[in-house]
């Protein structure tokens, strides 16, 4: 870091739900050292400059997930961040948000009611028959506990739940957190809900088939706990326990592995068809954009226009010895 | 400088519903005097959703792909970011995980192959900018884009994780000319700081110095590294048209005239889906949606038919006259 102190400007989301008709921004200016956290920042704001701001804080050793919120329009744990470090990376101005301004009810304070309502929903618990008088501990191998990856690690923050721009556009949408545990819970060899888990998680709408693949939910979380990856892990369980039904989004998936044995590359217009079935014409007003601008070529009965990887016999090979899923 | 000279993964987009993106990306090459060499043996990446089907078989493939550049000696680069991270995401995985990397080859050996983990992998919009420069594409400027505001739309997987990012596209180290592979290994416990220098995914500008250098007006508005919802497009059409919708309709709103992506699947949502897009957020979306290199071929002079501007959706050709 560079100079020890510096003078910094913060424009902080103002709003009370019970007394507010619109947000304002207020600006407060300070000189911060190299060592303080948000956290600092936003208890310096209401001691030093209005009591009245509001904010979540508690354990300040980034274990409780209350004090997340967004700095610049970055998912941020207040007690976990360093302030000199953002201030290096977007300036002197650091604008203070809630983690999702749509839900704010006081300041910093949001109605994090849907996320622990899709929390729940996913059985975030080992369930399984206990016996009361255990003869010995139950005791899980390094492989077992290693394959948790680190899902383990969750806060329930809801940096990564805020930060996903599904969950803002489609309210039935789980989210990346619940996902994550959905999978911490299912992987874990004590448990016996894992195939609920993975049926609720493989609804189409509410379900892991709905992200987007933005990466902007391992971009965000502060334990690395990288929930997208948690993601592709349930999608490739649904296949290997058998619980994937056929469908638009599993079809998609599957369907690849059809295109790339017959061309290498992904044919296009058959991934469309073959995914939808039926469904197919309500493409028809962009099938009929695509082929104007010479895109698609639906009169390509035999493929000529298809390209074809060169060695396409070696691909053929690969996917015949390496395949491991099936629908 | 050497001549720089790169293997070229088009990926699946720009040999079939994209043409385009091949057509200018040969034509800027050419301009500038990089040399690509296609990798016709290469196979789809499974463009982030084979691997939600069978995760091992796309870490196959995927390697199988880089074998190719790694034959040739040759750095690889992507014209398409769900290429791009597909393919490092492999490459990661492997290079990290002797276990995983011997699995796969005794895979990759049936057909008498092996993945090293020699070559690095990169977007070739990183390769023109760090590898040529800025300054050097701003001197082969022969139409300037001065009269254009261009929206930079970035999608996600060139610049999320960061991490990701950092490692994979940051520059060749110099000591490693881009002849020699490039290929490098680069373990270390970074500052938090170090992974967002490259490019900030909070705040990313190599597109809008890369649209300063073509001397057009690069337009700021908040959906520029947002998701399109490419991906999603099939089975939730509802999600996607809303995302790809805010991010045409704050464009617009923001005076842009046309927006440049370097992701062929960005490109495509944005630009077919606009009648959709605007019928579910009840606006009026039009707007031309180039890809990056179709933007670099306009300002470097490069034909029309090279451009391919015929073949976008949303009218575009005349940004050409």
């Amino acid at each position: 870091m560079s100079e020890a102190k510096r003078k910094v400007t913060l424009k902080v989301f103002r709003f009370n739900a019970e007394t507010d008709y619109l947000p304002t921004y207020k600006t407060y200016e300070m000189e911060i050292g190299k060592d303080e956290l948000i956290l600092d920042l936003l208890n310096r704001i209401k001691w030093e400059h209005d009591g009245s701001f509001s904010y979540r804080r508690s354990c300040r050793h980034g274990i409780c997930g209350a004090c997340g919120i967004k700095v610049n329009g970055r998912a941020t744990l207040s007690c976990k961040q360093n302030a000199m470090e953002l201030v290096e990376l977007f300036g002197d101005e650091l604008v203070f948000e809630p983690q999702s301004k749509k839900r704010a009810i006081k300041d910093m304070i949001i109605d994090k009611g849907d996320f622990w309502e899709k929390h729940a929903a996913i059985k975030p618990y080992v369930e399984t028959e206990v016996d009361p008088h255990p003869k010995s501990e139950t005791i899980m191998s390094k492989e077992q506990v290693e394959n948790f990856l680190d899902a383990d690690y969750c806060i329930q923050c809801g940096s990564c739940h805020y930060a996903c721009p599904v969950i803002e556009v489609n309210e039935d949408y789980l989210g990346p957190a619940a996902f994550a545990a959905a999978y911490r819970f299912t992987v874990d060899p004590r448990d016996n809900a894992g195939r609920e888990r993975l049926e609720i998680t493989a609804e189409l709408g509410s379900g892991v088939w709905d992200c987007v693949k933005c990466f902007e939910c391992a971009e965000a979380c502060p334990k690395d706990v990288n929930p997208i990856e948690k993601i592709t892990k349930l999608h490739n369980l649904q296949f290997e326990k058998g619980v994937a039904k056929r469908n638009v989004a599993t079809k998609h998936a599957e369907g690849f592995v059809r295109s790339i044995k017959k061309f290498g590359y992904l044919d296009e217009q058959d991934i469309v068809l073959y995914s939808e079935g039926l469904g197919v014409v309500k493409h028809l007003s962009e099938a009929l954009k695509m082929i104007k601008a010479g895109k698609v070529h639906p009169f390509d009965i035999f493929k000529k226009k298809m390209p074809r990887s060169k060695n396409l016999d070696e691909i053929k090979k690969l996917i015949d010895i390496s395949q491991t899923n099936q629908l | 400088m050497s001549k720089l000279k790169y293997a070229l993964y088009t990926g699946c987009t720009a040999r079939e519903s994209t043409p385009e993106l091949l057509s200018s990306t040969m034509a800027v090459a050419n301009k500038l005097g990089i040399e690509l060499v296609l990798l016709d043996e290469a196979s789809c990446c499974g463009a982030s959703h084979l691997q939600d089907f069978d995760d091992f078989l796309s870490l196959v493939l995927n390697a199988r792909n880089i074998c190719y550049a790694e034959k040739l000696g040759l750095p690889m680069v992507t014209i398409c970011n769900t290429c791009q991270i597909n393919t490092v995401m492999t490459k990661e995985r492997l290079d990290s995980d002797p276990e995983l990397k011997a699995k796969v080859n005794e895979k990759l050996k049936e057909v008498g192959l092996e993945y090293k983990g020699t070559v690095s992998v990169r977007h070739f919009l990183y390769a023109l900018i760090d590898d040529y420069g800025l300054d050097k594409i701003r001197e082969k400027v022969v139409r300037p884009l001065s009269h254009l505001n261009v929206a930079p739309f970035y999608g996600c997987h060139n610049i999320r994780p960061s991490h990701l990012h950092h490692k994979h596209n940051k520059p060749l180290p110099i000591e490693l000319g881009v002849e020699d592979g490039g290929g490098y290994e680069s373990f270390t416990t970074e500052e938090f700081m170090e992974k967002y220098t490259h490019e900030n995914p909070y705040n990313p500008t190599s597109l809008d110095r890369l649209i300063e250098a073509l001397e057009g007006n690069s337009v700021d508005y908040e959906s520029k590294n947002k998701c399109c919802g490419f991906h999603v497009d099939l089975q939730a059409p509802k999600t996607s048209n809303a995302l790809s919708g805010t991010a045409l309709t704050e464009a617009m709103d923001n005076g842009a005239d046309v927006m440049v992506t370097p992701c062929p699947l960005c490109q495509l949502n944005l630009d077919l889906k606009q009648e959709s897009a605007g019928k579910q957020l009840g606006r009026d979306i039009e707007l031309p949606v180039l890809h990056l290199p179709q933007l670099m071929a306009l300002a470097l002079g490069c034909s029309l038919e090279e451009i391919g501007l015929k073949r976008n959706v949303t009218k575009a050709t005349h940004l050409y006259a």
